[in-house]
């Protein structure tokens, strides 16, 4: 990073920063030089950090009034909804926030892959990323388990009870998890404990993942290394920022759309009836994040199956940097990868729709389809179609026209020979 | 970039004119994330108490539950209202009349938050200097009136808004 | 790439379109009404709401309880915003238990606007035993807690039937088209005429079935005028601020030669 030494201008400011370089390292967030041809995909790591601070402030606030006892949830969150002051906007937006958390964490891991994103050298910034999902995923779990409606009670009967495929020790470490012979008061206890807890875990790791990133510096559209600062560069403030913030505006619109006209269309109704240990629901499904790994845990008809391939599906992507195999980034040059990528668009998607459906007849048969593209995707489609791939023209730099002829293999070699 | 294009003219009105709008919606949201803490509905509802006194003696008082604070209701004898008029204004701390402390006619109820005005704690009956409560936290006196005489509370113990429903019944709040 | 970025929004988007999952054993579609309170500046009818009240206080409340709801939100803003007077007289027309009192004794004395609801029975498994083993269930958050909502329960009310000829029913089932394997365990309890409104409204089936599902909704979403009036307001105001953000953003952009 060619950083100019920042020194600020008043004494004390001064002796301030030569004991905690806070005013440096604000200097380096405003003056960071970023892409300038960045598009609106770049902007959704902006609107996951505003998602995130939302869902710690409301949920903080919900932690106010929410009484984590099974006799005692389900009217607390009426309690909240019906007489604390704002408390049916306050739980609104943590609920509808959960659901545009992971739609924005879904187009942002999407646009890694589609513009190389995860390769050299920002694997780390991909492998934190992955984590803070992961995390996600298990905050969202146990939050949506603390009204402890019909919803919560079973998925959380369902999603413990993965872990009792392990061989030998899964009865014990299900015991365990629960604190009980089933999924209990202390179960709802301690989900309550960990569901404080990750969001701030996910903050620590989302520092890492932004310093991680501003090592490399970001990718773009064009994939190719830039130099840094250059003219193929802006200051972050207030190029990025302006633009940050309109789209994250964007997405408020949507978001209060949710909010204040559908609050309850993302959720399930059956999580309105209090938890009821001797009846479940007729159609147990999980939230529609979490649909496509229900899919592929219900295609295979074998229980530790089933949960070893869910699992895989979410940790192939840790080798993904490992397993493609271009030396070029952005699928805007790789003619052949990037109909790959739309086929695997589709295929989540119709994952994540056959989750919904019943586990029989044709819904069965689509749900195995797509669990082994997915699988094929990543495991055959991505190293092969590396190798062979006649990828575009890349240009030299963002500024300059495109060259004329074949790729350019040693412009993306060059790349890794100078980190 | 040169300089001269680097720079934003700060004063442009539409930069001023984002942040303003900017500032207002923040402002609204931080408000309900402020007001959730006062009590809410069901709290405010639960405002009024009502209790029935027919069963005091003279001269002696219960303590009741109102918001979650103790409400002193003493009968009192006529030699205490009596000694409670006699008292000079002029050496009381917060001077007030005991007149002013009960309801007309009904001289002998006082009624009023047993809480101490210093910092909170809830005084003792029959103690202190001035026949009347005693703070044991630091040390506050009050009289039979519940005017503070001695210590380092500020005021009289507050007297709540009640109403005699009927001889038998007082309905706080 | 615009064109494969469109692409992208849409498919985005396309996840966000609810499922229709599918409908389980035999059951009709539920009959859309066109609700006042549905949209985005929907409300609730105040008469309907009273109306309502009135229908599962003398038909309902024998059997279904309403335990989150306390009788001094008939008199809050958004609701049937029964006068101060009027309900106190509503609370007091119950008997409720409290205590324990000096002598460690329960007792029962006339509600207060703060109480909660009085249930008609004391726990869940009086209510099963009082209702041939079927739950009446608590109607709260009714309408929020089944699929078709408001439509659903208004069905529900106004779907008896006589069974079709071959389907026998065991003693205490109804044939009700509305739902899931068109059996019920609720007695048909509307006919006209069965309550005499206040309003002096005709109570027919249909009427009070409206009526008192309005109010069911009411009482589930109770916050729903107000949340649909912040909401215009909140949207306006975003869009507002979105077009300043975007003329601000165009006037910083152009200094620098690029596409935004
Ligand atoms: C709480 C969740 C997350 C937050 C707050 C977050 C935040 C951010 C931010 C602010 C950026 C820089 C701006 C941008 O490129 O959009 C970024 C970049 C990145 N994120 Fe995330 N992120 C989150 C989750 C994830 C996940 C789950 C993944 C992948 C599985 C991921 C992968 C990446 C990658 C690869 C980059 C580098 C982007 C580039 O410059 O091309 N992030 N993230
Ligand atoms: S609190 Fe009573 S004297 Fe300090």
């Amino acid at each position: 990073m060619s950083e100019h030494e920042y020194v600020p201008k008043s004494k004390a400011a001064k002796w301030f920063n030569d004991r905690l370089p806070l005013l440096t390292l604000g200097a380096h967030l405003t003056d960071y030089p970023t892409p300038k041809n960045l598009n609106y995909w770049w902007t959704f790591g902006g609107i996951l950090t505003f998602c995130l601070i939302t869902q710690i402030v409301t949920g903080i606030v919900l932690a106010m009034h929410y009484v984590a006892h099974a006799d005692l949830a389900f009217a607390s969150v009426e309690h909240i909804m019906r007489d604390v002051n704002y408390g049916w906007l306050i739980r609104y937006i943590h609920s509808n926030g959960a659901s545009m958390f992971f739609l924005a964490v879904y187009i942002h891991i999407f646009r890694s892959l589609f513009y190389g994103s995860y390769k050299s050298p920002r694997e780390v910034i991909w492998i934190i990323g992955l984590m803070i999902y992961l995390l996600m995923m298990a905050a969202a779990f146990m939050g949506y388990v603390l009204p402890w409606g019909q919803m919560s009670f079973w998925g959380a009967t369902v999603i413990t009870n993965l872990f009792s495929a392990i061989p030998l020790v899964g009865d014990s470490i299900t015991t365990w998890l629960w604190g009980a012979y089933s999924v209990d008061n202390p179960t709802l206890n301690r989900f309550f404990s960990l569901h404080y807890l990750i969001p701030f875990l996910i903050l620590g790791l989302v520092v890492l993942h932004i310093w991680a990133l501003h090592v490399p510096g970001n990718n773009n559209p064009v994939g190719i290394d830039i130099k840094k600062p250059s003219k193929d560069t802006v200051p972050f403030h207030p190029y990025i920022t302006i633009k940050d913030a309109f789209a994250l505006l964007v997405f408020m619109i949507i978001f209060a759309g949710f909010v204040f006209f559908t609050p309850n269309v993302l959720g399930h109704s059956d999580n309105y009836i209090p938890a009821n240990p001797l009846v479940t629901p007729a159609h147990i499904v999980p939230e529609w994040y979490l649909l496509p790994f229900y899919a592929i845990l219900r295609s295979v008809p074998d229980k530790l199956g089933g949960v070893i391939l869910m699992f895989s599906a979410i940790f192939i992507l840790f080798v993904l940097p490992w397993l493609d195999t271009s030396k070029v980034r952005s699928a805007v040059f790789r003619p052949i990868y990037r109909q790959f990528f739309w086929i695997l668009v589709i295929d989540v998607l119709m994952l994540g729709y056959v989750g919904a459906m019943p586990a029989e007849g044709v819904y069965l048969v689509l749900a195995r389809v797509g669990t082994i593209y997915y699988f094929l995707h990543f495991i055959v489609v991505m190293p092969v179609v590396g190798y062979l791939e006649k990828t575009d023209p890349i240009p030299m730099s963002i500024s300059e026209p495109v060259l004329s002829g074949g790729a350019e293999p040693s412009i993306a070699r060059k790349v890794d020979d100078k980190v | 970039m040169s300089k001269e294009e680097k720079k934003v003219n700060r004063r442009d009105f539409l930069f001023t004119a984002s942040y303003t709008v900017g500032a207002v919606g923040l402002g609204a949201v931080i408000w309900p994330m402020i007001d959730q803490m006062n009590p809410d509905k069901a709290q405010q509802a639960l405002a009024t108490t009502e209790v029935d006194i027919s069963s005091i003696e003279p001269g002696k008082s219960i303590t009741v539950l109102w918001r979650g604070k103790p409400i002193f209701i003493k009968k009192r004898t006529s030699e205490e209202i009596a000694e409670a008029r006699a008292v000079k204004l002029d050496d009381l701390p917060d001077p007030q009349k005991d007149e002013d402390r009960v309801k007309e006619g009904k001289d002998e109820w006082l009624v009023m938050l047993g809480v101490c005005t210093h910092l909170g704690c809830v005084p003792l009956k029959d103690k202190g200097d001035f026949n009347g409560w005693f703070c044991p936290c630091h040390g506050s006196h009050y009289d039979v009136s519940g005017r503070i005489r001695k210590g380092p509370a500020p005021t009289n113990m507050e007297i709540p808004k009640f109403e005699f429903v009927n001889s038998n019944t007082i309905k706080i709040g | 790439m615009i064109k494969s970025n469109q692409r992208l929004f849409v498919l985005f988007f396309l996840l966000l379109i609810p499922f229709k999952p599918i409908q389980s054993a035999e059951m009709a579609e539920p009959i859309k009404v066109d609700w006042s309170f549905k949209g985005l500046t929907g409300t609730f009818d105040r008469a309907s709401l009273q109306r309502g009240f009135q229908v599962y206080k003398e038909v309902c409340a024998s059997c279904h309880s309403m335990q989150y709801l306390s009788y001094r939100n008939l008199g809050e803003p958004g609701g049937p915003e029964f006068s101060k007077q009027e309900v106190k007289a509503i609370a007091a027309s119950f008997e409720i238990e409290d205590g324990p009192d000096s002598q460690g004794e329960m007792f029962t004395r006339p509600g207060k606007p703060s109480d909660k609801f009085k249930s008609p029975y004391p726990n869940v498994q009086a209510a099963i035993a009082a209702n041939g083993g079927a739950y009446p269930p608590d109607m709260s958050v009714l309408v929020k807690a089944r699929k078709g909502g408001a439509n659903y329960i208004y069905s529900v009310l106004v779907g008896y039937e006589d069974p079709p000829p071959g389907v026998t029913l065991d003693d205490g089932v109804y044939y009700n088209k509305y739902m899931a394997g068109n059996k019920i365990k609720m007695p048909n309890n509307l006919m006209d005429g069965l309550v005499e409104y206040a309003d002096g409204t005709e109570s027919t089936v249909d009427q009070m079935a409206m009526d008192v599902t309005t109010f069911l909704a009411w009482a589930a979403e109770p916050e729903l005028e107000e949340r649909h009036k912040t909401g215009v307001k909140v949207i306006i105001y975003l869009v507002l601020l979105t077009i300043l953000v975007y003329l601000s953003m165009k006037k910083i952009w152009s200094r620098v030669d690029s596409e935004i």
